[in-house]
């Protein structure tokens, strides 16, 4: 059989996901397929996203259908090159449905599973994937948590170690956020490098996970390899105080959903598992205090309070800024006029939630930045 | 972080966490601390189904075992609850309530308004409800509709293991009195459930299931049947939209009206008898408020009005099933 045929599978999104339902293909069988090529549409309860292949070749057969709902890891079509005959794809289709078992109910995410450090006297939880070379950090912002790296981690760690990790009175953390400003986060991410061993890490960060990484890049210049802002906080005094505060007064879903929408370019995406998910989170003893404290000390007043735009060109690194131009949170005009060492990317159309919605972008983006 | 556990174990660390947290939190009933006339000993059974199991070891003499004389406990867990604790009550079954009538509907109830709205009564009767355990006529029935129907009275009937730790918890802390009502079958059942503590509020249907086709409101165990026949009606190209209620007193009615008015039809699956019913409740505020999106007559799935039949088959039988959830759904469909 020909070494050229490789499966497209039912990717795993978030540590929670079982299984997915194919909401449509977006290349024909016969079409030719690069590495990094969206193919498919797929829904899963918490989110829609595209599937995207590591992996080129031409699409020789779409084996699941609109409307099929498949455990992850299943078998959604065959690549191969053009001199593979056709028998050959057949018998390969056979031996893997044949050989295929679906992830048991209660099985972890293949050895993937969340772990905690004690990080001064936090716990600190998080999830690393991948092994070797210089690091990547993925540190997330407000009310986020580990998940909002979902489409990215998995591929980010194709050749290398990742971690994505909850912030204090975030996620599974702690929920002890101390003064809760961007100072305060900044040193409990570099405690948590020096608690995991970590000598030197790229760092990326979303909203104000990116003034964070930033703050952590200006204070242990031989200790990050290299700076990925995403939608960043920290670079002007601009964001939507509403949505901030609107994020934390919504105690029920009617309330809480117009806010989340503002996060993305597609509301749709916004699915109901997604808000009862940040319910539970928002629900949980001490996490209404923990966001009300980083905003206070985040975000006073509807403004940030801490700027570190004229600092950024000390940054020793290579530092790319992410923006998508719709962002309704922090404006796409905080990534103008910035140093010569920062190079900006801003996605037409795209908002807040850029690293979630142009997943495949984003992801080869910071691959380039870090080489 | 969240975890597998089961509802029984739910319940007992929302009742350990809160015990924990706020001192005037005190547990009584029959057997909670020891049971099997061995009070105190800490491999002692914990209540008949364990649920309390370890926490006199933990909290001691805040874990009160009573004699069996529900109306004297009940009635005395109000008491304390309007002199400044924080009782939760076991009673065993809620078909025991019988006895307990005056202090609840009368007395509980009541404090609040009767006194101008000066007095608070928080306390938690937590009761054991259901068919389906071989426990006959006087310990297998359905009764929070009867405490749906009073003012004054919060009911909760939680479904998951999810729910049960976080509607207890707001029950604790809520001051008013409330029911809350765990089904016998579902003491077993396994969900992912975070280690620490939360407060799910009440009033807040959760929609466990979108569709477009039929809304099922249903609650407590029924949940689960309702799933399994959303499942089998997906294969025949149904969709349905399962809306748990969570709490009847307060209920969630704007949840059931909008799901209502998206899928234009409407089944009721509810495990007590046929009047004066959830379902005949929900069945009324729609046809009420919501009638003009109707697209057929809505259909109540409902256990039969006949006490809890002690024969096996019998009991099988008195069960609302998954199969004429199926038959009420294709009805409303036009399908049958």
């Amino acid at each position: 059989m020909s070494d050229s045929i490789r499966a497209i599978c039912m990717p795993k999104w978030g540590l929670s996901m079982k299984e997915g339902t194919v909401a449509g293909w977006l290349m024909d069988e016969g079409d030719e397929i690069s590495s990094g090529d969206e193919v498919m549409d797929v829904d899963t309860e918490k989110i829609s996203s595209a599937v995207e292949v590591s992996e080129s070749g031409i699409l020789r057969r779409q084996i699941a259908s609109e409307g099929d709902t498949l455990s992850v890891g299943d078998l959604l079509g065959v690549l191969a090159d053009e001199a593979t005959p056709d028998a050959d794809i057949d018998a390969f289709v056979t031996e893997f449905q044949a050989n295929y078992v679906p992830p048991a109910d209660d099985e972890e995410d293949g050895g993937a599973a969340t772990e905690t450090v004690d990080v001064d006297g936090r716990s600190i939880r998080y999830l690393l994937r991948g092994e070797g070379g210089v690091p990547i950090i993925l540190v997330h912002g407000f009310g986020g948590d580990l998940n909002n790296w979902l489409f990215n981690h998995e591929a980010l760690a194709a050749t290398r170690a990742v971690y994505a990790l909850d912030l204090p009175g975030h996620g599974a953390s702690s929920k002890d956020v101390g003064e809760g400003g961007v100072a305060a986060l900044a040193a409990v991410v570099s405690g948590f490098m020096a608690a995991l061993g970590i000598d030197k890490a790229h760092l990326v960060g979303h909203s104000l996970g990116g003034a964070i990484a930033l703050s952590v890049a200006l204070d242990n210049a031989d200790k990050v390899a290299s700076l990925t802002l995403i939608g960043s906080a920290g670079l002007g005094a601009d964001i939507d105080g509403d949505y901030l505060q609107g994020f934390i007064a919504a105690e029920r879903r009617k309330d809480l959903k117009p806010h989340v929408e503002k996060l993305f370019s597609d509301p749709a995406l916004v699915t109901r598992q997604l808000i009862n998910d940040l319910l539970a989170f928002k629900r949980i003893d001490g996490v209404q205090a923990a966001l009300e404290t980083i905003m206070a000390a985040f975000a006073p007043g509807g403004s940030q309070a801490l700027v570190l735009r004229d600092r950024i060109g000390d940054v020793a690194g290579p530092v790319l800024a992410i923006w998508g131009s719709g962002d309704r949170i922090v404006p796409a005009s905080h990534a103008e006029g910035l140093p010569g060492n920062v190079r900006v990317e801003v996605m037409a159309g795209q908002g807040h939630m850029v690293q979630m919605e142009a997943a495949s972008e984003v992801n080869r983006l910071i691959d380039e930045l870090i080489g | 972080m969240a975890r597998n556990i089961s509802y029984q174990q739910a319940i007992g660390e929302a009742l350990a966490q809160e015990m924990e947290r706020d001192e005037t939190v005190i547990l009584m009933g029959e057997d909670v601390a020891g049971g099997a006339g061995s009070p105190g000993e800490d491999d002692a059974w914990g209540g008949v189904l364990g649920v309390t199991k370890g926490l006199y070891g933990k909290f001691g003499d805040r874990v009160m075992d009573t004699p069996i004389t529900e109306s004297a406990f009940i009635g005395a867990a109000v008491g304390a609850a309007t002199s400044g604790l924080r009782p939760v009550a076991e009673l065993m079954f809620i078909d025991f309530m019988g006895v307990c009538f005056d202090q609840m509907f009368n007395q509980a109830a009541k404090f609040r308004y009767m006194f101008g709205g000066n007095a608070e009564t928080p306390v938690v009767i937590r009761t054991m409800y259901g068919a389906g355990f071989r426990a006959a006529a006087q310990h297998s029935q359905c009764l929070y509709p009867v405490f749906t129907h009073i003012p004054g009275l919060k009911v909760v009937t939680p479904s998951t293991p999810y729910d049960a730790k976080g509607l207890l918890i707001q029950s604790i802390r809520d001051n008013d009195p409330v029911i809350f009502c765990e089904h016998k079958a579902l003491y077993t059942l396994e969900g992912d459930v975070p280690e620490e503590a939360y407060a799910i509020p009440f009033g807040e249907a959760n929609v466990t299931r979108e569709g477009d086709d039929v809304t099922i409101v249903t609650l407590g165990r029924m949940l689960h049947v309702a799933h399994e026949a959303a499942d089998a009606l997906a294969k025949e190209k149904i969709s349905c939209e399962v809306v748990d209620l969570r709490t009847t007193s307060p209920m969630d009615t704007d949840t059931i009206i909008e799901s209502v008015e998206n899928t234009g039809r409407l089944v009721v699956l509810d495990e007590s008898h046929p009047r004066c019913s959830i379902a005949t409740d929900v069945s009324a505020i729609v046809a009420q408020e919501a009638f003009g999106a109707l697209k057929a007559p809505i259909r109540m799935v409902t256990a039969p009005h006949v006490p809890v039949p002690f024969a096996e088959n019998l009991e099988d039988l008195y069960i609302p099933d998954a199969g004429q959830v199926q038959q009420a759904v294709r009805t409303v469909m036009g399908k049958d």
